[in-house]
């Protein structure tokens, strides 16, 4: 069982990485990733709030959402009830929510972290990297325990990514890079290069 | 409310293209591109959430009060993405399973979120019509390069449709393998990126530090 877990961490963070097998959570991957203090922060930020959304969405899915979920009501006609397509609806008020709340939260019991996070938490919203790991899971059918797994790992190896790309960052600043390409352009380089070199770990299994 | 339809339809195409330029909705963008097909309906289906998103806003962005704006556009937005991912089911199966997870994705698009906030809440629901059709087309132009570059050269065809005969089937082209997994992608974006910053050079970054020559030009002599 704990091997399962551990393989299915281990295929999460690196083989499936969010950022950079997926391409999710690009906007913010690429805007935040210009100093590694500010990237770690905001990696810090996205692994939390993968860890409580995914599972709690995966409970939605499970119990209300999902074809017959609905029967442990015991309803007339409860089985048959299909709701999924209310999933996007649900998933991004989930985390909309999910994000409003543990703000308030570490502002009055963690004033420490609110600072050092406060200012990308709002960010986190729209960052497709927490909705992607939701649909991920619905559509891969994880159970809790799986979800939970799966939303520390997506998150870890999405934090991983971004920092490792705002260390290359730092130290481009100070390269000669040609005029078209600055910025922007040298960025998207270096992602693929980073790209290419996560893709050696496919097929690695534990 | 000084622009001209026609700029705020075309200006984002190239002059201020959200990939290129504002750095926006790169999320979804380049794992669909993989085949023009895909990418022409990821296109679409993103210009036509943006457009309406953007119309159904500017309605109400008068009644909406200003705290819980983000929460009604999510829910806008989302209801929208519900509409465009049953129709597909509806209409196009096959496209619908090859674009997965990415179709729930325009949720979270930047390129949505981005123009109801930065547009739609200041201007009148036809201008916001017309700014998210010319944000969604510069979207799709980008997909639509990333997507022909991709298809042609990695299975050699187009819409797939063959256009260079591969080695296997008895002609001479041998498919670039790497064309169809996804590092490539950023390369052709950030070539693509160069490619209209070298024919508008006012979109160049300027350049945080100015590196200085090597050698001094007295010592060079």
């Amino acid at each position: 069982m704990f091997e399962y877990y551990l393989s299915l961490l281990v295929k999460a963070m690196f083989v499936e990485n969010m950022a950079l097998a997926f391409f999710l959570g690009m906007c913010t991957f690429l805007a935040v990733s210009k100093k590694v203090e500010a990237a770690l922060g905001l990696g810090i930020a996205v692994v939390v709030v993968l860890v409580i959304t995914v599972p709690v969405n995966n409970l939605i899915y499970n119990n209300l959402l999902r074809e017959g979920a609905l029967t442990w009501t015991g309803m007339e006609g409860a089985e048959s009830i299909d709701l999924s397509f209310l999933g996007y609806l649900s998933y991004i008020g989930v985390i909309a929510a999910m994000v409003q709340i543990l703000e308030m939260f570490l502002d009055k019991f963690v004033p420490a972290l609110y600072n050092a996070l406060g200012v990308f938490l709002p960010l986190i919203t729209v960052n497709c990297a927490i909705l992607g790991a939701s649909l991920f899971m619905a559509e891969r059918d994880y159970n809790f325990g799986e979800s939970v797994v799966y939303g520390a790992g997506a998150g870890i190896g999405w934090a991983l990514a971004i920092v490792a790309l705002a260390g290359i960052r730092e130290k481009l600043k100070y390269s000669d890079v040609p005029k078209g390409l600055e910025g922007l352009g040298i960025t998207f380089v270096t992602v693929g290069l980073m790209s290419l070199g996560f893709m050696s770990f496919s097929g690695v299994q534990l | 409310m000084a622009d001209a339809p026609k700029g705020v339809l075309v200006s984002p195409i190239f002059a201020n293209n959200p990939i290129a330029l504002q750095i926006l909705g790169i999320c979804s963008a380049l794992a669909v591109t993989t085949n023009l097909g895909t990418a022409l309906v990821m296109g679409a289906a993103v210009s036509l959430v943006t457009a309406f998103s953007s119309m159904f806003i500017s309605m109400i962005r008068n009644q909406i009060p200003n705290s819980i704006r983000i929460i009604v556009q999510m829910t806008i937005i989302a209801s929208l993405v519900i509409v465009v991912d049953q129709v597909l089911k509806a209409y196009a199966y096959e496209t619908s399973k090859q674009l997965s997870v990415f179709v729930g994705l325009i949720i979270t698009n930047c390129i949505v979120m981005g123009r109801a906030e930065a547009y739609a809440m200041k201007n009148g629901p036809v201008m916001s019509f017309i700014d998210g059709i010319g944000n969604g087309l510069g979207y799709t132009v980008v997909l639509l390069f990333v997507g022909f570059v991709r298809e042609l050269f990695g299975s050699g065809s187009l819409f797939g449709i063959q256009i260079l005969e591969k080695i296997n089937d008895g002609g001479w082209y041998l498919p670039n393998g790497m064309m169809l997994l996804p590092p490539s992608a950023f390369f052709i974006i950030a070539g693509f990126i160069w490619l209209i910053r070298t024919w508008q050079p006012s979109q160049n970054e300027v350049a945080e530090f100015k590196i200085a020559p090597n050698t001094q030009a007295k010592e060079a002599v």
